[in-house]
């Protein structure tokens, strides 16, 4: 019944986007109508997977679409809901968000971007309730090609339409690779449902295959290390509610293939396919965050810091295979549990963060860190529900980053009791690359908010920026919303999540406190959080010395200039820039990127300074990649002359070969 | 969790506020000993603070209301952290609502509010100085967090009263693993409150400063309850310490007033000891270079990595 609901759903949002069509170029009527409808849709889809989720039931469906032989098959079970939830609920603030962002004049028409913006949803739901690797991937393809359309909206230039490209092709070799998968997964059965593939005995090495494919298909949509250069040309050439919801929710479509795959379809996972994961998710995250470090433009900095949250989720991940394949179900559960509560986490302290920078964006017109400044005094809705999501993607209680964290760290405390002597002793050190990571995340953070919204204006311009409409302020509203109540209640999170973790790894993360308000994951060892406490202590704390000082203080508040040490003549060039706030994390690990600088010579009349910073990883694997690509494609060129005549002898040889292979056979 | 267990965790908290700044006259006294200068006076962090609480405040034109929040936020943050970290019995009712990464993460908060703040009025001192402090916090962070992970594993626990009450029922000395935590730990201390060898809370000097540069724009209450909560900020840090390194002394059943017998005298006698020996790092050490310190936290962060290596290895 419920997956019956939640199809209907997903043909609402396909209804809703053919409607964009009928006026095309009518702002009110994508914007202020269809758009919040969406959102609706949206809402009622978190209820009902919610439901689905709390229920813990499997729901099946077959409906008679697709392939002779092969109808689309449907199968509503707590994985697919959880992500569901996510779904619904991120999306529901992104498209409130969004019916105030769209305007007439940019780009495509508002229409057509309705239509594209809610296909994108409805084949994000049909990915993840997917029963069989055709709808799958069909889904999967309607989801790429959608969001393509959305990241090139602005068409007309030359950049975005070479991120579009980048974005298609990274998407397709994905794609390939998961095609690939699904051919080892059926085992020679040649049935391609997902029924058929969970009972399919596969030899150990084509598992083991079907799982590197799997996370290679999965890893070039998520944005794995090497696999993310997509992610920071895309997310800033897209509008920024389809890059909130880029990477906000369909980073996570990847995170649920994978453990659609490793977990549930290739059935017990051997402990040690979990290392690839948790090796390129340690990588991931470390890169991410220094990258995030040093741009200078605010859509890319979030790329990279989507990146470094991939890299966490995939950590989570493999660790959990790690865990589930060492036989330790329940600390696998908590591993897997604290990859699903940092999907959910993300999903809405970034989509938050990325539509702030649409917010800013629509109102200076600047990507540019370098020209923005002081947006705090004229855009205060913006700037305050941005703090939130800065403060809880930086990974600081109570705020939701934190408790997705902190499980983490807990599960990997528990690696002691693993039997692999090397892998005992490294996975700690993963412990450390993680923490690394998020004290970096504090450093993008405070450079994110500090440059954008903080300071003085950078640019005369600024000062004719103004707030966001108030569409716009109930999606950031929801989104911060969401941050908060997340990082309060993590309880009742995982209670719902329990389910997830019952049907992939066998257990569920036991409740070992008797409070509602305690999270208490670990039976046995006394560690415990419990944030509204905290909260409440740190809130009583900062009100009591808040009215000790106005009981004792009888002074008064005097504004004057700023003093800055008496320096006169402080202009707004003083402050940091972008480039000058990473510098520390250009300087101290310099091998890592490519700097190329050109400095101002002491005589020069109108001194110039530039810096560019490039991913070595284009020198060292896709350049090389491409040209081998290039010479193989010639090499095969040859043998297309363009003559009528040698095509002709081509399929005479044929068939003499063939004959020859029939008589011989 | 009666209400006893309560009036101590305030009292805890209590201590704290009362005993941090005294803690820094105690080291500023140290130190000028060590250098044979006349000593301050012990009280004279008191003084600077009731002399700041009864000035007019000013503020610069252009802050904001999170420049106004940050002092009270930081101070709280710290005010708190003290009541987590188990400085003289381990029955802390709060440590149950945060555990020692909540900690980290309370002053990473703290930390964040600061150097927000710094940045507020945009001013090129405050930019410099809010990003040199995240230099430091984004390499002391996790060398603090592998610290506290080594204690945790040999505890199986990431409460700070449990780690405590465990170290100190076994036998005196540290095991390996510790001790290389411990001296990542040292190093971490002084980065995190600005001591010599990475910063010089005397000097205003522009090519050196950190933690000065970030609150030049604060006065009168406001910079009251930052330096506060700077003195607050090392009083938990060598507390963290003594509860990882040096957990004797303190009480570990009910703080009655038997137990209290024991752990004041206790802590203030390892206070009195670890001010000596921060006075004398600070003495016989030199400032460094900003470009520096990564080395420095580096080795922190690598030391505290080792740690846990050792750790691992032996099984201790």
């Amino acid at each position: 019944m419920l997956l019956v609901g939640c199809v209907a759903l997903l043909l609402g949002w396909t209804a809703i986007g053919l409607a964009g069509l009928l006026r095309p170029r009518s702002v009110v009527l994508s914007g202020r109508v269809l758009f919040p409808l969406g959102a609706l849709l949206g809402f009622a889809l978190a209820v009902l997977a919610g439901a689905s989720l709390l229920g813990g039931g499997i729901e099946r469906l077959v409906l008679p679409l697709g392939l002779p032989g092969l109808p689309a098959h449907l199968r509503l079970d707590p994985l697919s809901s959880a992500f569901l939830v996510l779904l619904g609920a991120a999306s529901g603030g992104i498209s409130l968000f969004a019916g105030g962002y769209f305007r007439a004049g940019e780009g495509a028409a508002p229409g057509l971007l309705c239509l594209q913006y809610h296909l994108f949803l409805a084949s994000m739901g049909l990915v993840l309730l997917a029963d069989d690797a055709y709808s799958f991937l069909v889904a999967w393809e309607a989801m790429a090609l959608s969001s393509y359309f959305l990241v090139t909206t602005q068409h007309r230039l030359a950049e975005i339409r070479r991120a579009g490209f980048l974005y298609l092709l990274m998407a397709h070799v994905g794609a390939i690779c998961l095609l690939l998968a699904f051919g080892v997964l059926q085992g020679g059965s040649g049935l391609f449902t997902f029924a058929a593939m969970r009972a399919a005995h596969l030899s150990p090495g084509w598992a083991a295959a079907a799982f590197l494919l799997a996370l290679l298909g999965f890893g070039a949509k998520a944005g794995l290390v090497p696999l993310h250069v997509w992610l920071p040309e895309a997310h800033p050439a897209a509008p920024s509610p389809v890059s909130a919801l880029m990477s906000g929710v369909m980073l996570k479509t990847a995170v649920y293939g994978v453990l659609r795959v490793g977990l549930d379809l290739l059935g017990h996972p051997v402990w040690w396919w979990g290392l690839a994961p948790l090796a390129l998710g340690l990588l991931t995250i470390v890169y991410g965050a220094l990258f995030a470090a040093v741009q200078t433009d605010m859509k890319r900095l979030l790329a990279y810091s989507s990146v470094e949250n991939i890299g966490i989720a995939f950590t989570g991940v493999g660790l959990t295979m790690v865990f589930a394949g060492s036989g330790m179900p329940v600390v696998a559960a908590l591993a897997l549990l604290a990859t699903l509560y940092h999907c959910l986490n993300h999903s809405f302290m970034k989509s938050l963060l990325f539509l702030g920078t649409g917010a800013v964006l629509h109102a200076t017109g600047e990507r540019n860190l370098g020209r923005l400044g002081g947006l705090m005094h004229r855009m205060p809705w913006v700037a305050w529900l941005t703090l939130v999501g800065t403060l809880a993607i930086a990974g600081l209680p109570p705020l939701n980053g934190f408790v997705s964290e902190w499980l983490l760290l807990q599960s990997f405390l528990f690696t002691d009791g693993l039997p692999h002597a090397l892998v005992n002793l490294l996975i700690p050190m993963g412990a450390a690359l993680v923490a690394l990571g998020a004290a970096l995340a504090g450093y993008v953070m405070v450079k994110f908010y500090g440059i954008i919204f903080l300071g003085q204006p950078r640019e005369a311009s600024l000062v004719h920026a103004h707030d966001c409409g108030w569409l716009e302020r109930i999606g950031l509203l929801w989104l911060a919303l969401g941050c908060v109540l997340l990082g309060l209640f993590p309880l009742q999170v995982i209670g719902a999540l329990g389910a997830v973790t019952a049907e992939l790894v066998g257990a569920v993360v036991p409740q070992a406190s008797p409070h509602w308000w305690l999270l208490a994951p670990v039976p046995g060892r006394p560690v415990s959080y419990g944030p509204v406490v905290f909260l409440t202590a740190t809130l009583a704390v900062v009100l009591m010395t808040v009215l000790i000082v106005r009981l004792t203080y009888r002074q008064r508040v005097r504004r004057a200039p700023a003093w800055d040490c008496g320096f006169g003549a402080l202009t707004a060039r003083m402050q940091d820039t972008a480039e000058g706030f990473g510098q520390p994390i250009r300087h101290i690990f310099q091998p890592f990127f490519e700097i190329e600088r050109e400095l101002p010579a002491p005589a020069d009349r109108a001194p110039r300074y530039r810096i560019a910073i490039a991913e070595r990883i284009w020198k060292l694997l896709y350049e090389p990649l491409v040209r081998a690509v290039e010479r193989l494609a010639n090499t095969v060129a040859r043998v297309q002359q363009g003559r009528i005549s040698v095509y002709l002898l081509y399929s005479f040889a044929t068939l003499l070969v063939l004959l020859a292979v029939a008589m011989a056979s | 969790m009666s209400a006893i267990e309560w009036i101590t965790q305030v009292l805890e908290v209590a201590l704290a506020l009362a005993a941090a700044p005294v803690f820094l006259g105690w080291l500023n006294q140290c130190r000028a000993w060590l250098q044979n200068r006349r000593a301050p006076s012990l009280w004279l962090p008191y003084r600077n603070l009731r002399k700041l609480f009864h000035k007019e405040a000013v503020i610069a034109e252009n802050a904001s209301p999170l420049f106004r929040i940050a002092p009270y936020v930081v101070f709280g943050a710290m005010a708190l952290a003290a009541g987590i970290i188990p400085s003289m019995g381990t029955q802390l009712p709060l440590v149950v609502s945060a555990d020692a990464i909540a900690l980290v993460g309370l002053f990473a908060a703290a930390r964040m509010f600061m150097t927000l703040a710094a940045m507020d009025v945009g001013t090129a001192f405050g930019t410099l100085g809010a990003r040199r402090e995240m230099m430091v916090g984004f390499l002391a962070e996790p060398a603090l967090l592998m610290v506290i992970f080594v204690a945790s594993m040999l505890s199986s626990s990431t409460a700070l009263p449990v780690i405590t009450r465990n170290l100190a029922s076994g036998h005196l000395g540290l095991s390996p693993g510790l001790a290389f935590s411990a001296v990542a730990f040292v190093l971490v201390l002084l980065a995190e409150n600005a001591r010599i060898p990475v910063d010089n809370p005397a000097t205003h000097l522009e090519l050196t400063m950190i933690h000065e540069a970030m609150v030049l724009e604060y006065s009168a209450r406001h910079l009251a309850l930052i330096e506060w909560a700077a003195q607050l900020k090392l009083f938990n840090y060598v507390c963290i310490g003594f509860a990882l390194f040096l957990p004797w002394g303190v009480a570990r059943a009910q703080i009655g007033p038997l137990g209290l017998l024991v752990a004041i005298p206790a802590l203030a006698a390892k206070l009195a000891a670890a001010g000596a020996g921060l006075a004398l790092i600070e003495t016989v050490s030199a400032k460094m270079r900003v470009m520096r310190i990564p080395e420095f936290l580096a080795s922190a962060f690598l030391f505290a990595v080792l740690g846990l290596l050792v750790h691992v290895l032996l099984g201790a």
